[in-house]
């Protein structure tokens, strides 16, 4: 029993983890109509954002503590958030009115070239991520054990996803998203500049990437160039296990993600836990492709 | 390429395969290595040229296939030992039909959900049962797990690499050119379009599968025969990028441009040995910039058929 609720809390922090990747795929999803393979990218350079600004934040305020910490994870964010808008800005932008497959094949060309000049500049051994939080363990009780850093991972996730839940219910800039993911030349004729909305989206959604990966890099400490490949990946396949395009399905699908890894790796085989989330997938598209929580879309001639 | 250049290419492909093997103690064998390896990248492109340039899906688990053609082959010319030269010709074709109808049968089962995806989802499915067959052979012990599998005979050679190539190319060029052929391209042009018309389109993207994915297994005996030794991480994402890189910069559903950029991609890391480091990157910038700039391929200078 106390097995279980380990495995299902290291499920749950792993998911919270997919799931902030997630939401960056749908809602570049929900607004362009496409799969924007360079997430998964994103989410190493934000962990390796932070390896680099660390020290700094350190010089500043030493030891590790949950401010600095919080420092680092933000300026990661920021740091991330400013690539993702140059990225559409130089690659995808460009492309808007050509067709699908274009899109696709630049934002499968964008990823090799984040992860190839990642190996060249960060080199391609891992690095052990500097310890930016007090990691201890809260809660030991029998054989389980919850550590400070799990803590920490499901705090911020829920935080961020209710700031993601404000910016998109509650602002003008998430009004205009949303009217954007309706229906673009609609809400272009009434005023909405789209490019600006479309670089915020990327924006936001690089910047929960990189979130995400600060807290794989404190549970996980070992970081390299190619980390972002597998987590990004299953995240995808997180967006459409809860409907892709739809936010709170994409923070459901992680989790479910997550945890089904988790516990498959846990009781059946852990060689086959990467296979997992494909399998998955390959079900939900043949089963139910509007996914979960999802709206099924019709084509019209 | 017409069927009538297709029939001249086969021939003269063969011609040169067999006077080659003639010959082949007499040239340098670092370069003759080279040409299977070039032989072996055009029919994995012209294979995978059937299934995204002519059918306009997009597979993204080509090395899938290949790895279930090299492991196939190679087990079942595992049990030979030394044989006399026509034996070996015997086994070794036998071996790599052997190949090619098992990577075929994957090609069915991944051909099977393109009944309802188009588009991304395809490429991400595509790319998964690709990642799903390699992480079976890794936890295979049987062919070594994920620590290689040796294979006892190098049978691969300039006739074999070449004749197999030429068949490629001259399957794929006649099946597209066929009249039952043009429903491939009507299927890439417009779906909706061309299911109106009395086209199948769930019958022709399963058939463009099965077919590339066969020749995707030949290729992977040729592989493994010439490597002597194959590993599951051979087979990678990497590896199906590099076929995917070669059908863009030839263009998608132009085969003499997709040859010439099968040959120019083998040849060039060979001559770019001091920057091998920058080669993923380079491959990576070519995409995007082609991208942008020339979408139609490096060597399409016909405007194709100009639908969507």
């Amino acid at each position: 029993m106390t097995e279980l609720l380990q495995q299902l809390i290291n499920g749950l922090a792993l998911g919270s983890i997919l799931a902030l990747i997630a939401l960056g795929y749908t809602m570049v999803y929900g607004i362009l109509r496409f799969i924007n393979f360079a997430h998964g990218d994103l989410f190493m350079l934000g962990a390796f954002a932070g390896f680099y600004i660390s020290p700094a934040v350190a010089a500043v305020l030493p030891g590790p503590s949950l401010g600095s910490g919080l420092v680092v994870l933000g300026l990661a964010m920021l740091i991330c958030a400013v690539l993702g808008v140059v990225i559409e800005r130089v690659a995808y932008r460009p492309l808007r009115r050509r067709p699908k497959l274009t899109v696709l094949i630049t934002a499968i060309g964008i990823s090799l070239f984040l992860e190839n000049t990642g190996q060249l500049v960060f080199g391609a051994t891992p690095k052990k991520f500097p310890e930016i939080i007090p990691v201890y363990p809260v809660l030991k009780f029998g054989g389980l054990s919850i550590t400070s850093s799990q803590l920490i991972v499901l705090g911020v996730t829920l935080l961020l996803l209710v700031a993601l839940r404000h910016i998109v219910l509650k602002t003008r800039m998430g009004m205009a998203m949303r009217a954007l993911a309706f229906n673009p030349e609609a809400a272009a004729l009434m005023g909405i500049n789209t490019d600006w909305i479309v670089s915020f989206t990327f924006g936001l959604g690089s910047a929960l990437a990189a979130a995400a990966g600060i807290l794989f890099a404190i549970v996980y400490p070992s970081i390299d160039p190619l980390m972002g490949i597998l987590p990004g990946l299953k995240a995808f396949v997180a967006a459409v296990l809860g409907g892709i395009g739809n936010l709170p399905g994409a923070a459901l699908g992680g989790i479910l993600i997550g945890v089904t890894e988790t516990l498959v790796a846990g009781y059946l085989s852990s060689t086959y836990r990467d296979a997992i989330a494909f399998g998955i997938l390959i079900v939900i598209l043949l089963v139910k492709p509007s996914g979960l929580l999802g709206k099924k879309e019709i084509e019209k001639v | 390429m017409n069927i009538r250049h297709a029939k001249t290419f086969l021939l003269g492909a063969l011609a040169l395969g067999f006077l080659v093997s003639v010959a082949a103690s007499h040239f340098n064998s670092y370069w003759l290595f080279i040409t299977y390896d070039i032989a072996i990248n055009v029919i994995l492109a012209v294979s995978l040229n059937l299934i995204n340039g002519y059918t306009g899906q997009f597979s993204l688990g080509h090395a899938g296939f290949m790895a279930v053609g090299a492991y196939t082959a190679a087990v079942i010319t595992n049990q030979f030992g030394d044989l006399n030269p026509f034996a070996a010709g015997a086994v070794f074709s036998g071996a790599l039909l052997a190949g090619g109808a098992l990577a075929a049968g994957a090609g069915l089962l991944v051909g099977i959900p393109t009944l309802r995806l188009r588009g991304d989802y395809l490429a991400i499915v595509t790319l998964g049962f690709g990642e799903i067959i390699r992480v079976i052979f890794q936890n295979m012990q049987g062919v070594g797990g994920a620590r290689g599998l040796s294979v006892a005979h190098g049978w691969t050679d300039f006739f074999w690499a070449f004749g197999a190539a030429a068949a490629a190319v001259y399957v794929v060029a006649a099946l597209v050119h066929s009249t039952y052929g043009r429903g491939f391209l009507a299927v890439r042009d417009d779906e909706v379009a061309a299911s109106a018309m009395g086209i199948n389109p769930v019958r022709y993207k399963v058939t463009a599968f099965v077919v590339g994915a066969f020749f995707a297994g030949v290729a992977g005996g040729l592989y493994a025969h010439s490597k002597q030794f194959i590993t599951p991480g051979g087979f990678n994402f990497m590896q199906s990028v590099s076929i995917v890189v070669m059908v863009i910069l030839g263009g998608m559903g132009n085969t003499v441009g997709v040859i010439l950029a099968a040959v120019l991609l083998t040849l060039l890391p060979e001559f770019l040995r001091p920057i091998a480091e920058y080669r993923m990157i380079l491959y990576s910038l070519l995409l995007v910039v082609l991208m942008l700039a020339r979408p139609q391929g490096l060597f399409t200078f016909r405007k194709q058929g100009d639908a969507k």
